[in-house]
């Protein structure tokens, strides 16, 4: 099964994140992650969803969506063409001992220490799924306390973008 | 004028030229209630006994007219008593509107007296659905309910609306209701020529009609189209009425109690043509071995159906009056060929059957409503047994004629249909056809027939069991009747009497004409027609779980 990431434009109304939820479980789709937030247009929100699935299962997703009346637009985007990212905050054990390892783990993905204390340390990663799970891995070996992430949020590449009009390009 | 939000709701049903609506009161509709205390004159409301009767009787006013039906409860137990018959309508495709009155604002979320989250409870259940916390908001959300229940594939919408919000004032205007967009064509020139080639290339084609034909009106244009390419016809269960029962090219239903010559048509064919219809279980059973050898056309308006549940190969997304239209301009017109003349051998063959014994058969009871109506009247049906003996041996002319609960199929979803056809259809006689375990759920909603002098007939097919469980009980599960005979002395027609209907006992068949002739006498008071049927009489063809439709079992 394949990971499909979509972008949906949705109605900034309550009851919306429910809808589109509920649809996903009633019509036994599974998501693998799902954010949302509002877009330049204040009564518009944006929704990436990643559904993992065959063809027949993103199809299906796109055209029962698009049946919900809060639902403007949906895209789906190609992974070559777009960027994913997502955001974890680790919280991980540290000591005297394994804080400077540690420190050089992040300096190499690239995250930052957003917080420390005597013995854990929290540190803040963005990029893709992959590169999350990479620094996860790596850390596990110190124990890991707590970890929160956001899900994905995409966008594509160029000159695209999804407008509440048709034009999705300019 | 600055109006209440109460005077709102109903000037603004008065703005849609609704004029019938069903319902119950309670306190948190008690606002609108006195509006439409003050309304009676424009707007009749219909007390049913019952929220669930209100919402299957909104559901058979929508089916028989075309029009949106509009119920209406109050909150908590009455919000959820039309669940039922919300789901039902969504699951046919029915305009339907329902209200619900909703605790005011200030009390929302704190577990109060009669509140429960409707809107989330129907979320899956409706098209779309709203609660309206502001006063300034109301209007808009009912036009905008409206507009959806009836545009494109038509839904169920329902609105909740909080108390305060029906007795706050605010400014209101009229507006002329927006007219629904007719749903474009939906398709190239070009996808519409390869569609033709397609047609006219077939040599054993058959069309199945749903009932998204009868919903888009394109009946007419269906029997062009079918007699221009000799095309045999088959329905679903809600397509019946949307091609002529007593046309020559008509083959009868297919599916699970499709006829012998439907199910090996459609298994034999080498272009299958869905118009309207969305691929149900009950209609193709076994996916794998259904219409083996044939390549599969789907004209639908919803995007969503096409490969669904079944792969599509040629599929043709819009509005299927203008489809067909448009095909018929363009299709080859053919001469009968040997395919319809083995068609027709099938159905000389293989015509639907029963005991012709002097045992008073279901099977002919409704052959003679056929008969005693010259086909002419609208009929409901409760679900099970009784629903497919109306499907199977009354022949239906014209699209809204047969109303039924085909999705859900919700037992007790007749009577109140019945009635809400019709108050919808004062023209037409209405008959629900019902089976005593159906009627049972629901049989208070006489008391409203006799209030309002409608002049129903329930035709009673009494067998004293769940006819339709111990069928599969008897066939599947080795006569094992689980908690499926219910022979617990109630004299029907007695009842009838207490609610003030009319009551006949037929038990022979010689009595049955007699007592139709009677019921079709009555113009306002409903009449119970109890008929002493044999608890073992079945339907056939049926075909078993899992096989494919042409593995039927015929008696």
């Amino acid at each position: 099964m394949a990971k499909h990431t979509l972008s949906v434009l949705v109605e900034n109304h309550p009851g919306v994140l429910s809808r589109v939820a509920g649809l996903f479980s009633r019509r036994g789709f599974n998501i693998d992650s799902l954010a949302v937030g509002v877009t330049e247009n204040p009564e518009v929100s944006r929704m990436t969803i990643v559904v993992d699935g065959d063809d027949y299962i993103v199809e299906q997703v796109s055209k029962q969506l698009n049946k919900l009346i809060d639902v403007i637009k949906i895209k789906q985007l190609d992974k070559n063409d777009s960027v994913s990212r997502e955001l974890a905050l680790i919280k991980v054990n540290a000591t005297a001992a394994t804080r400077g390892e540690i420190i050089q783990i992040v300096e190499i993905f690239r995250a930052k220490i957003v917080d420390v204390s005597k013995n854990t340390l929290t540190i803040e990663i963005s990029g893709g799924t992959d590169k999350v799970a990479a620094l996860e891995d790596m850390l596990k070996q110190f124990g890991i306390k707590e970890i929160v992430r956001t899900g994905t949020i995409a966008i594509e590449r160029g000159n695209k973008y999804i407008k509440v009009t048709n034009n999705d390009e300019e | 004028m600055k109006l209440t939000g109460a005077q709102i709701l109903v000037e603004c049903l008065k703005e849609q030229g609704v004029d019938t609506i069903f319902g119950f009161p309670g306190g948190a509709v008690l606002n609108i209630y006195d509006a439409l205390y003050k309304a009676r004159n424009e707007i009749k409301h219909v007390l049913t006994s019952h929220e669930q009767g209100a919402s299957h009787a909104a559901d058979g006013y929508a089916r028989a007219t075309g029009k949106v039906g509009v119920c209406i409860a109050t909150s908590g137990p009455g919000a959820t008593n039309l669940v039922t018959g919300i789901a039902t309508a969504y699951m046919d495709s029915v305009p339907m509107v329902a209200i619900t009155g909703q605790v005011a604002t200030t009390l929302l979320g704190k577990d109060s007296f009669q509140e429960v989250d409707i809107t989330g409870i129907t979320m899956p259940i409706t098209k779309h659905n709203y609660i309206v916390k502001d006063v300034t908001k109301l209007a808009d959300v009912i036009r905008e309910a409206f507009l959806i229940a009836m545009e494109g594939r038509p839904g169920p919408v329902l609105i909740d609306v909080c108390k305060d919000v029906t007795a706050a004032v605010t400014e209101f205007e009229h507006r002329k209701p927006e007219k629904p967009h007719s749903a474009p064509l939906g398709m190239s020139e070009a996808e519409i020529d390869a569609a033709v080639e397609i047609i006219n290339n077939a040599k054993r084609p058959i069309i199945l009609s749903g009932g998204g034909v009868s919903i888009s009106g394109a009946n007419e244009e269906l029997v062009i189209f079918a007699e221009k390419a000799k095309i045999p016809v088959t329905t679903t269960l809600m397509g019946l009425g949307s091609f002529p029962g007593t046309h020559e090219l008509f083959t009868g239903l297919v599916g699970m109690h499709g006829t012998k010559t439907s199910n090996l048509a459609v298994s034999e064919s080498d272009l299958f043509i869905a118009i309207g219809a969305r691929f149900s279980d009950r209609v193709i059973s076994n996916v794998k071995r259904f219409a083996p050898e044939a390549k599969i056309m789907h004209i639908d308006i919803d995007p969503a159906e096409v490969g669904k549940n079944i792969t599509v190969h040629y599929p043709l997304i819009g509005n299927v009056k203008k489809i067909i239209k448009l095909l018929n301009t363009k299709i080859d017109k053919k001469e009968y060929s040997d395919w319809n003349k083995k068609i027709d051998e099938w159905k000389r063959l293989y015509p639907l059957k029963y005991p012709q014994d002097g045992v008073l058969r279901p099977h002919y009871v409704i052959e003679r409503l056929y008969e005693l109506t010259k086909g002419q009247a609208l009929i409901t049906t409760e679900v099970g047994q009784n629903q497919l003996w109306a499907a199977q041996y009354y022949k239906y002319s014209a699209p809204r004629q047969f109303i039924s609960s085909g999705g859900l199929g919700t037992m007790g979803y007749g009577l109140g249909a019945c009635i809400g056809a019709q108050m919808g259809r004062p023209d037409k006689k209405v008959i629900n056809v019902a089976g005593d375990g159906s009627f049972r759920m629901n049989c208070t909603e006489i008391a409203t027939a006799v209030e309002y002098k409608v002049p129903i007939i329930i035709a009673l097919l009494n067998n004293h069991v769940l006819g339709m469980v111990r069928q599969w009980q008897e066939l599947f599960y080795d006569a094992r009747y689980s908690s499926t005979t219910i022979d617990r002395g109630t004299d029907f027609v007695a009842m009838a009497e207490a609610f003030g209907a009319i009551g006949i006992n037929v038990s022979k068949p010689e009595e049955v004409d007699a007592a139709i002739l009677k019921a079709l006498e009555s113009t306002d008071r409903p009449v119970l027609l109890n008929f002493e049927i044999d608890r073992d009489d079945k339907v056939f063809p049926i075909v078993p779980p899992g096989a494919p439709i042409n593995e039927l079992i015929e008696e």
